[in-house]
């Protein structure tokens, strides 16, 4: 089995070296990932899966990771001479930097051709959270995606592009928000749910018109 | 004006043909919701099906009905107190739940189990995959209309094995057993006697039993062989595991493959299927109960004395090192991982269930499709799925 390193290089030589990094993971599992550019993505996912090499034909498990926009506070350290002659001081300054967030799929592949027993992990990562959530679908690649990519778009609101049936698979169809990002705000009352029937009353209206101002008197109703 | 019709005889795509009616309702689909409570679904689940006569033309599943968003939960949760919430994904194999969640926490944190906790891990999971096939079997032998009495002799042994399994944790079904490098209490010398005495006295009576019974039962093969057909090609390629992969020929066990536990120090085989049919499915799982009862008694002769816990796993305000770890263990429905995030808090940042029952489900229209109404019943019962872990 080759090493993640030389598995990125293989695909910096193919696509280009902007199209993949690699993440690594400080925790003592040490299981490092690779940073696929999303317009690459879905081609780099053939060549792991059809690779005699590699033979990643078993896309285990697919999921997404909410990151939000996080604001970093960073201290600079800088001497100033004391223009009275005195010991220099030291003056900390405060920057604060906005990181943008984005919304992440993961993968974990596996071979059961070749029987890896450690996954490669590849990564996707939306370009923010609110307006531009697609990514690139990786069913055709995989069909077991298929589900667990429904499941993402319905808790973490990620588009896929080229998904045979994205559709919400545990959240009700006309239910608004994605349970599972971090600035979600539950419901005050959990017994109340938003059923089409407001929906419905206020299309039925069309059919039942108002009586207009200009007349006074209550409409009879005719028999 | 009968003798000008065609006769049109349509193949199916299981190599059976149906002959074409013309009649008035020639051409005429119906659409049938089997759920969400319908006895063969096995809980809150609900098929969309389309009908041409008695023939499944499309078939939907329908998610979400016992959903509680298990995984939001866990991000609230400490590590530890997320123990008891696995109990619930697939409660009727609960041990393995805790275990594949410890697992992966153990892989996060760097944690290593003592080696008699992991004998004892070995034999609660396996005494899990047991009594885990024995409802499969019990289930599907009734929803194939044997009409209750396998399925009252397999829950009579299921009963048997909850009431060792209580005396040990306190629980029937929620046993929150296992803990991050151990487990929550050591097991006695004489209850392991008693499981030894059970498995090779009354569990083995009943494995003959229901072989001699049914296995080999004409009716039941007549009904299961060739039935919810799953190619090998297209099962790696959906990611179905466990006995379900198994049976269309695919050797791949995770047991084997990661070697997780202490696994490779036991001689056991794993049955492979040929044809990926029911009767498949079914066998698959009368004949891993034989290897896990192997494997039971062969942890017990081995089984060292020593501490059950590690003294230096931390359970209580665990925070481990930011990182992330993926765990899976072969749990008796197929893969379970974990996936973990930490940013180094008492919370999982991100705490997935990869859960087996919802990918395995993944091909089930195309097992349904042209098939009838009745085998999508038992197609579905032999795959085996738990609402807890599907909807999660």
């Amino acid at each position: 089995m080759e090493t993640l390193e030389q598995i990125r290089d293989r695909i910096a030589a193919q696509f280009g070296a902007g199209a993949v990094t690699l993440v690594t993971n400080p925790g003592p599992a040490a299981q490092h990932s690779l940073l696929l550019a999303s317009h690459a993505a879905r081609d780099i996912a053939r060549f792991l899966r059809d690779d005699p090499g590699l033979r990643l034909d078993f896309c285990s498990n697919a999921t997404g990771v909410d990151w939000p926009d996080k604001e970093i506070v960073e201290t600079t350290k800088t001497t100033q001479p004391d223009p009275a002659g005195g010991p220099a001081k030291v003056v900390e300054t405060k920057t604060k930097r906005l990181q943008p967030g984005c919304l992440e799929a993961v993968y974990h592949l596996y071979s059961m051709a070749l029987k890896s027993p450690a996954p490669v992990i590849i990564r996707l990562r939306t370009v923010n959270r609110t307006d531009d959530v697609t990514l690139p679908s990786l069913t055709p690649v995989w069909r077991s995606c298929e589900f667990q990519e429904r499941e993402i778009y319905d808790l973490y609101g990620i588009v896929f592009t080229g998904h045979p049936d994205l559709r919400r698979i545990l959240m009700w169809d006309e239910f608004k928000d994605h349970p599972m990002r971090k600035d979600y705000v539950s419901p005050d009352d959990y017994e109340w749910e938003p059923t089409p029937h407001d929906d419905v009353l206020e299309r039925a209206k069309a059919h039942y018109p108002a009586p207009s101002a200009s007349t006074t008197q209550t409409p009879e109703v005719t028999k | 004006m009968s003798a000008t019709l065609p006769d049109i005889n349509i193949a199916l795509p299981n190599g059976a043909t149906a002959r074409r009616v013309e009649d008035e309702f020639h051409g005429d689909l119906l659409e049938i919701s089997l759920g969400p409570h319908h006895p063969s679904t096995h809980g809150v689940f609900r098929m969309n099906a389309t009908l041409d006569g008695e023939i499944i033309t499309t078939l939907k599943p329908v998610f979400g009905y016992l959903h509680r968003n298990h995984e939001k939960l866990g991000e609230t949760n400490s590590y530890l107190a997320n123990i008891p919430y696995t109990d619930r994904l697939d409660y009727l194999a609960s041990l393995t739940n805790n275990w594949a969640y410890v697992h992966a926490v153990e892989k996060l944190a760097g944690f290593v189990p003592t080696e008699r906790c992991e004998y004892l891990r070995v034999i609660l999971g396996e005494l899990s995959r047991i009594i885990n096939h024995v409802c499969l079997v019990g289930f599907l032998l009734n929803d194939l209309g044997t009409s209750f009495t396998p399925l009252l002799y397999s829950l009579r042994e299921r009963e048997r094995m909850l009431d060792l399994l209580e005396e040990l944790t306190g629980a029937r079904m929620m046993y929150n057993f296992m803990r991050f490098g151990g487990l929550r209490t050591d097991v006695s010398a004489d209850w392991l006697a008693r499981l030894k005495t059970y498995l090779e006295g009354l569990f083995a009576r009943y494995l003959d039993e229901q072989d001699a019974l049914l296995t080999g039962n004409e009716i039941l093969l007549a009904r299961t062989q060739g039935t919810g057909v799953l190619k090998p090609g297209l099962a790696i390629n959906a990611g179905i595991t466990g006995p379900g992969l198994r049976a269309s020929g695919v050797d791949y066990d995770i047991r084997k493959v990661d070697k997780y536990s202490i696994y490779e120090r036991f001689d056991f085989r794993v049955p492979l299927g040929e044809h990926g049919d029911t009767y498949d499915r079914y066998m698959m799982r009368m004949l891993e109960m034989r290897e896990s009862v192997k494997i039971i008694l062969q942890a017990m002769r081995d089984l060292p004395e020593g501490p059950v816990n590690d003294p230096k796993a931390k359970s209580r305000g665990l925070r481990p090192k930011a990182g992330e770890a993926y765990g899976r263990i072969e749990c008796p429905k197929g893969e379970l991982g974990f996936y973990l995030i930490s940013d180094g808090t008492p919370n999982p940042y991100r705490y997935r269930v990869r859960p087996p029952s919802f990918i395995n489900l993944t091909v089930l229209e195309d097992m349904c499709v042209g098939q009838t109404l009745a085998d999508a019943v038992i197609t579905l019962g032999s795959i085996d799925i738990v609402l807890g872990e599907v909807d999660r």
